[in-house]
């Protein structure tokens, strides 16, 4: 990947919400996103991990700028982007998103020509150029174009999802948050999906930023993977490097947590449940239920990120300590 | 598709009735206020007076025909003011919550709390009788349950995927509204807008019963029945077929909005199965 200027940057980013509050006393923050920073690089596929609750998908709201940040930027191509109003439209020809649940995500009283052709128009496409851009993006997506004046319903989920991600792409975006992408499909479909969205992401040079708890679509569609742990990156690196070295306690949790009926690893087990957002823990946020925690741990300050290899950074004090056998940290 | 008897009976006689309405000039006998004649005062039903002759001498079944103009009028259109305010109000409430919500809700709150027949009475005790204020008195009044409904369906559907996808496609707040929203919250809202039909026409009739609705000579159903509560019993034809008349009006407009209901509202249906 040439080292040019990433097709997004996210510095120092912070969302929180105040909750609660009232008559007597300040709302109480809830930090969903806390100082999150992060690159994508051009045909990219950066692989977004973590528990429901760790900020993920506020994280993706706010490059899609329907969530205005607390604090810090989010540069596409070293610009940044106002945060609302006109920007809107500018911003939506930059990213966009494919979501979760093919039968929600598409407007059931809408064909699929008029799911397409309604952004087209918006975005000042007009004449013959609408309909030849709908039937490029279908055969893109692998519909019939004979099928543009069908209603969702008359669609099975994969197909449902490949007009999703049709309508996602119709503006010619080049960064695409794919929001837990296959999940909902039959496990028979999810290659197809996965396969296809691969294949798009070289013909039309997109970046992808994927949330997904599947570690096993994670691993085989990422190039980059970052782990976030209660609004905060404690992890990020190379797909390699995080399947095959974890370093933090927590991203070795989720991948022991894999079922892998062939290998025995010593499994690592991971207690109790994501804690407070309103009250985080002291120190490192992952220490109560981190297996190696000690005391230094507990005390404040947190740790930072730490590059212990290139282009691999944790977020945790006893990263040296825990490099895995027969490797030098 | 099965056959749905309330869908097809409400229907019919809600057709009967705009029929009536619309084709008044033609199938009225005599001119339903100018043609008094007191030599013919309270004949009963004959030949000549298909529903009798009331107090005045005049036809019946020519003043019932043009009484349906006035009882659909006022209750298509007041229902129709009902329903664009109570769809803008939910909707907007709905989809932008905060202060607005709290503002509407209120309101509607508010307007369930009062009896909307008093109000009605209230406003039209200011205002000059007349169609307008009829119109102004009962389409102000009884927006409320169709703002309740547009508030909760927009809510149950602003997160929904297709709506944030035409967020993040760059569509305006109204532009979502009117293209995601409305036509997936539209058929409750006919439902809610068709049963309150018969509400309003039954409101118009008792307005005009109580002198404050259509002002006779002209014939509005509720004012025929004003003017023959006194020979209810020498000459009943004379409240009989007014009344018969709202009756079949309202209940052809309370049958209609079942059936639409059964077809429109999925909910029901699966309560149904």
């Amino acid at each position: 990947m040439a080292e040019s200027t990433p097709i997004l940057r996210i510095e120092d980013l912070a969302v929180h919400f105040p909750q609660g509050g009232g008559l007597f006393g300040a709302p109480r923050m809830v930090r969903a996103v806390d100082g999150v920073d992060l690159t994508l690089a051009r045909g990219e596929c950066l692989g977004l991990v973590g528990e429901s609750g760790c900020g993920k998908s506020t994280l993706a709201l706010a490059v899609l700028g329907l969530q205005p940040p607390t604090r810090g930027r989010i540069l596409v191509e070293g610009v940044e982007g106002a945060a609302a109003g006109a920007a809107r439209k500018a911003r939506a020809r930059v990213a966009q998103m494919v979501f979760q649940d093919p039968y929600s995500s598409l407007n059931p009283r809408q064909s699929v020509r008029r799911t397409l052709e309604a952004p087209l128009r918006l975005h000042g496409v007009a004449g013959s150029e609408i309909d030849d851009r709908i039937a490029a993006m279908l055969k893109h997506v692998g519909l019939r174009p004979e099928l543009a004046d069908r209603y969702p319903h008359e669609f099975s989920g994969g197909q449902r999802q490949r007009i999703g991600i049709a309508r996602a792409l119709i503006l010619e975006p080049r960064v695409v948050v794919l929001d837990e992408p296959v999940s909902a499909l039959d496990v028979s479909i999810r290659a197809q999906i996965i396969n296809l969205l691969l294949d798009l992401k070289e013909r039309l040079g997109l970046s992808y930023i994927m949330i997904s708890h599947d570690l096993g679509v994670v691993e085989h569609m990422s190039d980059r993977v970052a782990v976030m742990y209660l609004g905060r990156i404690v992890e990020t690196g190379d797909w390699r490097d995080i399947f095959a070295r974890p370093r933090h306690p927590y991203t070795r949790a989720l991948i022991a947590a894999i079922p892998d009926p062939f290998e025995k690893k010593r499994t690592m087990r991971m207690t109790g449940e994501v804690p407070n957002p309103l009250a985080p823990p002291s120190g490192c946020r992952f220490h109560p239920r981190c297996p190696e925690a000690r005391e230094a741990c507990r005390a404040e300050p947190a740790p930072q990120l730490e590059t212990i290899a290139a282009g691999h950074r944790v977020r945790c004090l006893r990263a040296a300590e825990l490099a895995p056998a027969g490797e030098t940290a | 598709m099965k056959f749905r008897a309330n869908l097809w009976i409400g229907g019919a006689l809600f057709a009967t009735v705009v029929a009536a309405g619309a084709l008044a000039p033609w199938l009225a006998h005599t001119d339903p206020v100018m043609d008094a004649n007191l030599m013919n005062a309270e004949l009963p039903p004959g030949a000549e007076f298909w529903f009798g002759a009331d107090g005045q001498g005049r036809d019946i079944y020519s003043r019932v025909l043009y009484g349906a103009r006035i009882s659909l009028t006022v209750g298509v259109l007041s229902q129709l003011i009902n329903t664009v305010i109570g769809v803008a109000l939910g909707m907007s409430a709905g989809y932008w919550g905060g202060w607005w919500d709290d503002v509407v809700s209120g309101l509607t709150n508010m307007m369930l709390a009062i009896p909307s027949l008093v109000f009605a009475l209230a406003i039209m005790a200011i205002l000059s009788p007349g169609l307008t204020s009829l119109l102004i008195a009962l389409g102000l009044t009884n927006w409320s349950y169709t703002c309740r409904l547009s508030r909760a369906s927009t809510l149950s559907l602003k997160n929904l995927g297709y709506v944030q996808a035409a967020r993040i496609l760059g569509y305006g707040d109204l532009r979502i509204m009117l293209t995601q929203i409305l036509p997936n919250i539209l058929g409750p809202i006919i439902v809610i807008g068709t049963l309150g039909m018969g509400g309003a026409v039954l409101a118009e009739a008792a307005l005009s019963f109580l002198g404050l609705g259509i002002r006779p000579p002209f014939p509005s159903w509720g004012s025929m029945l004003s003017d023959a509560r006194d020979q209810i019993t020498t000459a009943p034809w004379v409240s009989v077929f007014p009344g018969l008349a709202i009756f079949v009006t309202v209940l052809g407009l309370n049958l209609l909005g079942d059936g639409l209901r059964d077809i429109l509202d999925p909910q029901s249906e699966a309560r149904a199965r």
